[in-house]
């Protein structure tokens, strides 16, 4: 099987020609001796306020216990109005972004006009609902188009939520209890931004799987989108 | 909203329909996290550990010290389920006691050693879980270091690390102290300046990427005048 790959070009899509052979061993190998993918144990969070959106997310990738990248990038690129946060298996949520992103620039040159947020979130969901569960991408989707400024929240299982404010991933309870207090619907640029640097901050804290640096995404309607890294003494 | 409960340990989401009878277990035991490290010298020794007690990804305290005085030439270090760190370290104390009576003397470092060694036997088939280093002063002076494991067993050492970084101090300390894994180096005296900067180096290059080490640092330096503790502060993220 392993040299027909050499003289075809594969088969676009995932190979599934493992499963049955990996559920067979996971009977045989002791448990945790299994390669496990390597996982953010993040946070991120995402406010909606007067001009557009501001996603934030903590810098550090874990392997278990142990930090195997203390400078990850987290805040992926979707379409020059549209960012997105990924907490989950990193392969996952970079590779379901990169794919997206291609989605999205095709459609662009295709009808001359910038991407829609729901068009994104529409796409992310048929595809995450359709391996059921498998993809373990926690995804913030933020965005400014015709129709105003959006935030959402998609799950691996494919389940959708419209949000004003959110954090994803295992310091999610930590950041909310800021974003809980603080909140306020319209805020102005500056306080909105404190506000996502301050819950980050709290879910630098208070999680062990969250650290280091906090990078901040602005999305707005007048002005460049632009992307900020805030470096903080632990 | 989905955290990191919802995978398992192979790495596969959880599944959610119910599958058939499900057994559930209660384990006595809990992984508080935590690092712990000795160093002997010539004649002084350093008991250092880090100060958060955590649990799976929160941090219950970010000042909880793992290093317990236990004599004045004698300090241990116990990392790993907290509840057996504090019973253990009561016992030993009541057992100190009891041999200051029966004895009129301090227990010396080798005799804390080989005692502690019997009462984690003794617990064979239900273990403390816990990593102990003692470090002090044996009867001559001389720095001393002693590691070891839930069950009992022991050596003494020059250098020793202990608990959830232990793999990654262990190596450095192999090279810097041992002189290991090195051609054409002068084997030079260790003193407790260098041992003392040296700890404290390889403390934080732990919290670096430990996600259990962090929040303080917590060194006992044990010389001859007496015990000095130290305190200084890590990452606290």
């Amino acid at each position: 099987m392993a040299l027909s790959t050499v003289l075809e070009t594969p088969v676009a899509g995932f190979d599934f020609e493992n499963a049955a052979r990996n559920a067979a061993l996971e009977g045989l190998l002791e448990k945790g001796q299994a390669p496990k993918p390597l996982k953010t144990g993040t946070t991120i969070a995402g406010v909606v306020f007067k001009d557009g959106v501001v996603l934030g997310a903590d810098t550090r990738a874990t392997s278990s216990e142990v930090v195997a990248d203390k400078m990850c990038a987290k805040i992926h690129y979707i379409a020059p109005n549209i960012y997105c946060c990924g907490a989950g298996t990193a392969a996952d949520t970079e590779k379901t972004t990169d794919l997206l992103s291609s989605n999205l620039t095709i459609f662009s040159l295709n009808s001359g006009r910038n991407p829609r947020v729901v068009m994104a979130i529409n796409i992310l969901q048929d595809m995450l609902y359709r391996y059921k569960g498998h993809i373990g991408a926690n995804l913030i989707l933020g965005g400014v188009d015709c129709t105003g400024n959006h935030l959402y929240t998609v799950g691996p299982y494919g389940s959708v939520n419209k949000v004003p404010y959110l954090s994803m991933g295992s310091g999610d309870l930590a950041a909310l209890g800021i974003l809980e207090d603080r909140f306020k619907s319209d805020m102005q640029l500056e306080e909105a931004k404190d506000l996502v640097r301050d819950a980050i901050h709290a879910g630098i804290m208070c999680d062990l799987g969250s650290g280091n640096n906090i990078d901040i995404c602005l999305t707005r309607r007048k002005g460049n989108t632009s992307t900020v890294q805030a470096q903080h003494q632990f | 909203m989905l955290s990191t409960q919802a995978f398992a340990d192979n790495g596969k989401m959880k599944d959610y329909h119910y599958t058939g009878p499900v057994e559930h277990r209660f384990s006595p035991y809990a992984f508080n996290g935590g690092t712990v490290l000795a160093v002997a010298g010539e004649d002084f020794a350093i008991v250092a550990s880090d100060t958060r007690l955590s649990e799976g990804y929160s941090i219950h305290s970010r000042d909880s010290p793992k290093c317990y005085k236990l004599t004045d030439t004698t300090v241990i270090g116990c990392s790993g389920f907290h509840g057996d760190c504090l019973t253990l370290t009561k016992i030993i104390d009541a057992r100190l006691k009891m041999y200051k009576h029966s004895n009129n003397k301090t227990m010396t470092s080798g005799a804390v050693a080989a005692m502690l060694s019997t009462i984690l036997y003794s617990r064979r088939f239900f273990p403390y879980y816990v990593y102990n280093i003692i470090g002090g002063l044996d009867e001559e002076g001389r720095g001393a270091v002693y590691s070891f494991d839930p069950v009992g067993s022991y050596q003494r050492d020059t250098y020793k690390a202990g608990g959830s970084a232990s793999a990654m101090l262990q190596p450095l300390l192999d090279n810097q102290i041992g002189f290991k894994n090195m051609e054409g180096v002068q084997h030079v005296p260790l003193t407790q300046e260098k041992a003392t900067q040296l700890v404290k180096d390889v403390f934080i290059s732990a919290a670096e990427r430990d996600v259990y080490t962090g929040d303080a640092l917590r060194l006992c330096i044990v010389t001859k005048e007496g015990i000095k503790e130290e305190t200084i502060s890590l990452r606290k993220d």
